[in-house]
């Protein structure tokens, strides 16, 4: 019984979010943006990069990079305390 | 304006979510619990590119474009984001697994969910 | 350990793949790729060595010491170069227009120059560095807890 409401509860919500997609969000291809063309326009005279994603990366969103690098560092920091092997010495009495 | 694909890219990643929801609801066995949710990952990054597109637009490099419009490139810088953290939250996940198979035998959420004294 | 033969191969290959990683590492200002792209190349010629050596050979080469140091240098590169520039603000691009990597290039489509870019390859540099050391430390952690077990109760 409880897998039946499951099914039908899950059918409801895929539903929703397929014709959600098809009829509330913009028509694909023309983006209603304003600030993009800002950057596009001016990133060669202000970063001197001929890449626009990187100089949006690295110096106009710089702050997004210095959290990635730092959950990075923690997520390694994590997985290597989790995995280590402790031999012990056993003390013979 | 209608575009000639209804919106296909969205239908697509909507569609991936939806599946990966049934494999988290449905699915005990763990690993197939992390690959449910590496699939939700990879439909929340197809979401974010898509929405940065401009019709017959080229790649925002400068070097040797031929001329014409330039995709959006801030939805891209997110999704280069998230992609490195969705690779952290996997290692930490795999790391326990390794470790519940270790301690109690048996990849079964219901049966490595009951405390042993 | 596998055959001799994949041995051999494994050995030559790892020379090309690291050029590549580094290709697409130092040219991050001027083609597609950057530090974390450059990145997950090199981990993925790691990984296999680790696949045509056994885990314990790879640990005399890869010392826990040097990843270690790789890491915290990579890290300490990036937030070096962002307090650089306090004076105006924090992550201000302070090489626009210096000689050493400044050059700003002519408006609209062209061929590139390597040394434009104002600090973008060197933070490219430190994010690669740190994304190397940190992920083959993790597939290295995850072989020798899996293969080099001695339980004692």
């Amino acid at each position: 019984m409880r897998q039946v409401i499951g099914l039908i509860v899950w059918l409801v919500v895929v539903g929703l979010l397929v014709s959600g997609m098809l009829v509330f969000i913009h028509p694909f291809g023309y983006p209603p943006s304003d600030m993009d063309d800002y950057i596009i326009e001016n990133a060669q005279e202000e970063t001197a990069s001929n890449n626009v994603v990187a100089s949006v990366v690295f110096d106009y969103r710089g702050f997004d990079t210095l959290g990635e690098a730092t959950i990075l560092f923690t997520a390694v920091t994590g997985v290597l305390l989790l995995l280590r092997t402790v031999k012990r010495k056993e003390e013979s009495s | 304006m209608e575009s000639a694909l209804f919106n296909f890219p969205f239908v697509a990643a909507a569609l991936l979510v939806g599946i990966s929801f049934y494999i988290l609801i449905f699915k005990r066995n763990l690993i197939k619990l992390i690959m449910g949710i590496g699939m939700l990952a990879s439909g929340v990054n197809l979401f974010l590119v898509a929405l940065g597109y401009r019709a017959e637009g080229n790649a925002p490099i400068y070097t040797d474009v031929p001329g014409g419009p330039m995709v959006l490139p801030v939805p891209q810088a997110l999704t280069l984001t998230s992609i490195v953290i969705n690779v952290a939250v996997l290692a930490l996940m795999l790391t326990m697994v390794i470790l519940i198979y270790r301690h109690t035998g048996d990849v079964d959420s219901k049966k490595s969910r009951i405390l042993k004294g | 350990m596998l055959s001799k033969i994949v041995r051999t191969v494994a050995n030559q290959l790892i020379l090309f793949v690291l050029i590549f990683g580094l290709y697409v590492i130092v040219h991050g200002h001027l083609t597609p790729g950057g530090g974390f792209q450059g990145g997950a190349v090199i981990v993925s010629g790691v990984v296999m060595l680790l696949v045509a050596f056994s885990s314990q050979e790879l640990k005399k080469s890869l010392s826990e010491r040097l990843l270690s140091i790789m890491e915290s240098s990579g890290a300490l590169i990036f937030i070096g170069l962002a307090f650089a520039g306090i004076g105006i603000v924090f992550f201000y691009n302070f090489l626009v227009g210096t000689p050493i990597f400044g050059r700003v290039p002519a408006t609209g489509p062209g061929p590139g120059d390597i040394w434009t870019g104002g600090f973008i390859p060197l933070m490219n540099l430190g994010v690669g560095l740190k994304v190397v050391a940190g992920l083959s430390a993790v597939v290295l952690a995850m072989a020798l807890f899996s293969s080099g077990e001695e339980i004692e109760e």
